[in-house]
C-alpha cells in the first residue's frame, strides 16, 4: 500500500467507511444505540467513571476513548509525527471545550454522534448538523477575518506523553477494577460492547483517523472555507457505512419519536451544536480529532479535551445536559452564556491582518 | 522569494495564507510547514491550482518551494 494513501480521496473515503463500520458494530456488540462512537458521550462518560459528576446512567470508563488517543500515539510514532507541541493559548482552548461539551450535551452527542444518529433513522439529528454547520460557518468567518489563537511551539518528550499516559492510567484502573471509579448499573453507561471489543475499536479507528486526518468539523469548514471537498467525502462515506450496516443489523429506525438518547426539541439540538461547531472550529477540530492530536502530542489539544471531560462534570451536576425528556433545567442558560463566551474569543481573538 | 511562515499554526490557517497569496497573484513562493496534516493540505491546494512544487526537509520543519 502507498505509503500517503491515507492523504487521498480513496483513502479518506477507505478511513470513513472503516469507521462507520466499526461504529455500527459496537453497537451490535453491546453499545447504546446509535452511539457506536460518541467523542462527546463517552468523554461524559468518563468524567461520570471518575465521579466527576454523578449521574450515576453515565458513568464509565469507555475503553473507546482509551484506544483512540493511544492508537494515534502508536501510528504517530511509528510514522515519525509524533511531535509534542503547544503553548497557542491554551487557556481559551480549555474553556472552548468546557463549552463544546455543554452543547454538545444538549444536543446529546458530538458530531460523530450526530451522522450516527442520522445514519440510524434519527431525524433529530437534522436539525443538530444545521447548527453544527451554522456554527462552523460563524467560526470560519471569523478564519477568514483573521482569528488565530497564536503559534504553537515544540515542547519537551514529556509532556508529550502526559494526555496518553492519563489515558493508559485510567486503563489500568478499569481492567484492575479499582473499587472507587463509578459504574453505572442501569441507562446509557451500563450498555457497553465488551472491553476487549471497545478498545480494539479505539485502537483501529484512532489509527484510521491519524493517518486519513478524519475531522468532521474540519470537513464542513473546508468546504464553506476553502471549497475543499476532501474531508467531507470521507464524512460522506462514513454516515453510508454506517446506515448500510444499520440496515444490515436491522439497527435502522427512521423518525423523530422515540428515537434512543435523543430529544426532539429542534431549537435546541440546532443552538446545542451551533455552539459546538463553533467552539469546535475555533478550536481546530472536532472532538474526535481532538483526541488524536492530544495523541501526537499536542497538548494543547489534550487540554481542550480535559475542558470536555470537565464540561462534562458542569453539565451534569448543574442541570444543563438533555435527556430523552427533553432539554435540562438550565441547558438554555448554558448555551447561551456559551454563545456568548465563544462569540467574545472569536471578536476578541480576531486581528486586522497586516497589509503585507 | 516570499516565504510563507505557518510554523506552529494550525490549519486551516497555513492554507488560508498560502490561498491569500495565490490569490495575489504569487508565482513564486516558499511555505515552511512543520506539521503533516498542514504539508498534505497545503500541497493538496497547490496541486489543485496547477502549481509545481519541491519539498525539502529540514530539522523541524518542511520548505515547499512552490512555482508556476
Amino acid at each position: 500500500m502507498n505509503k500517503k494513501f491515507f492523504s487521498t480521496r480513496a483513502g479518506i473515503i477507505t478511513a470513513g467507511s472503516l469507521i462507520g463500520i466499526i461504529a455500527a458494530l459496537l453497537q451490535y456488540f453491546g453499545n447504546p444505540k446509535n452511539m457506536g462512537f460518541c467523542i462527546a458521550c463517552f468523554e461524559r462518560d468518563i468524567a461520570g467513571g471518575l465521579g466527576l459528576h454523578r449521574a450515576d446512567v453515565v458513568q464509565y470508563i469507555r475503553p473507546e476513548i482509551i484506544g483512540i488517543m493511544v492508537g494515534a500515539l502508536v501510528i504517530s510514532m511509528i510514522k515519525k509525527e509524533f511531535r509534542p507541541r503547544g503553548g497557542s493559548s491554551t487557556v481559551i482552548r480549555f474553556f472552548l471545550g468546557v463549552f463544546a461539551m455543554i452543547g454538545a450535551l444538549v444536543f446529546l452527542g458530538c458530531p460523530w454522534r450526530a451522522f450516527i444518529r442520522l445514519a440510524g433513522g434519527d431525524w433529530n439529528a437534522i436539525p443538530g448538523i444545521i447548527g453544527l454547520i451554522t456554527g462552523i460557518g460563524i467560526g470560519s468567518y471569523f478564519i477568514k477575518s483573521g482569528y488565530s489563537l497564536g503559534r504553537s511551539h515544540t515542547q519537551s518528550k514529556p509532556a508529550g506523553y502526559i494526555m496518553p499516559g492519563f489515558m493508559l492510567f485510567l486503563f489500568a484502573l478499569l481492567i484492575f477494577g479499582f473499587p472507587k471509579l463509578f459504574t453505572s448499573t442501569a441507562g446509557p453507561g451500563s450498555m457497553r460492547a465488551p472491553l476487549l471489543i471497545s478498545l480494539a475499536a479505539g485502537l483501529i479507528v484512532g489509527g484510521l483517523a491519524q493517518r486519513s486526518r478524519f475531522c468532521t468539523m474540519g470537513s464542513i469548514r473546508d468546504v464553506i472555507l476553502v471549497k475543499d471537498f476532501h474531508l467531507i467525502s470521507g464524512i460522506a462515506a462514513f454516515t453510508l457505512a454506517v446506515f448500510v450496516m444499520n440496515m444490515i443489523l436491522g439497527q435502522f429506525k427512521a423518525g423523530f419519536e422515540g428515537q434512543p438518547i435523543a430529544h426532539n426539541s429542534h431549537i435546541w439540538n440546532f443552538l446545542g451544536m451551533t455552539l459546538s461547531g463553533f467552539a469546535f472550529v475555533l478550536s481546530g477540530g472536532c472532538p474526535g480529532r481532538q483526541l488524536i492530536l492530544s495523541g501526537e502530542g499536542d497538548t494543547d489539544a489534550g487540554v481542550f479535551v480535559l475542558g470536555m471531560i470537565t464540561g462534562a462534570a458542569f453539565s451534569h451536576n448543574f442541570a444543563m445536559a438533555s435527556s430523552p425528556a427533553g432539554i435540562g433545567q438550565f441547558g438554555m442558560w448554558g448555551t447561551i452564556i456559551g454563545l456568548v463566551f465563544t462569540f467574545v474569543i472569536a471578536v476578541t481573538m480576531t486581528q486586522k491582518r497586516k497589509t503585507a | 522569494m516570499k516565504t510563507i511562515d505557518t510554523r506552529g499554526l494550525s490549519c486551516p490557517q497555513p492554507v488560508i495564507m498560502v490561498t491569500r497569496e495565490i490569490m495575489a497573484g504569487e508565482k513564486n513562493f516558499e511555505v515552511l510547514v512543520d506539521s503533516e496534516a498542514s504539508f498534505e493540505n497545503v500541497t493538496r491546494l497547490l496541486e489543485s491550482k496547477g502549481y509545481k512544487f519541491t519539498v525539502a526537509e529540514k530539522d523541524d520543519h518542511k520548505a515547499i518551494k512552490a512555482e508556476k
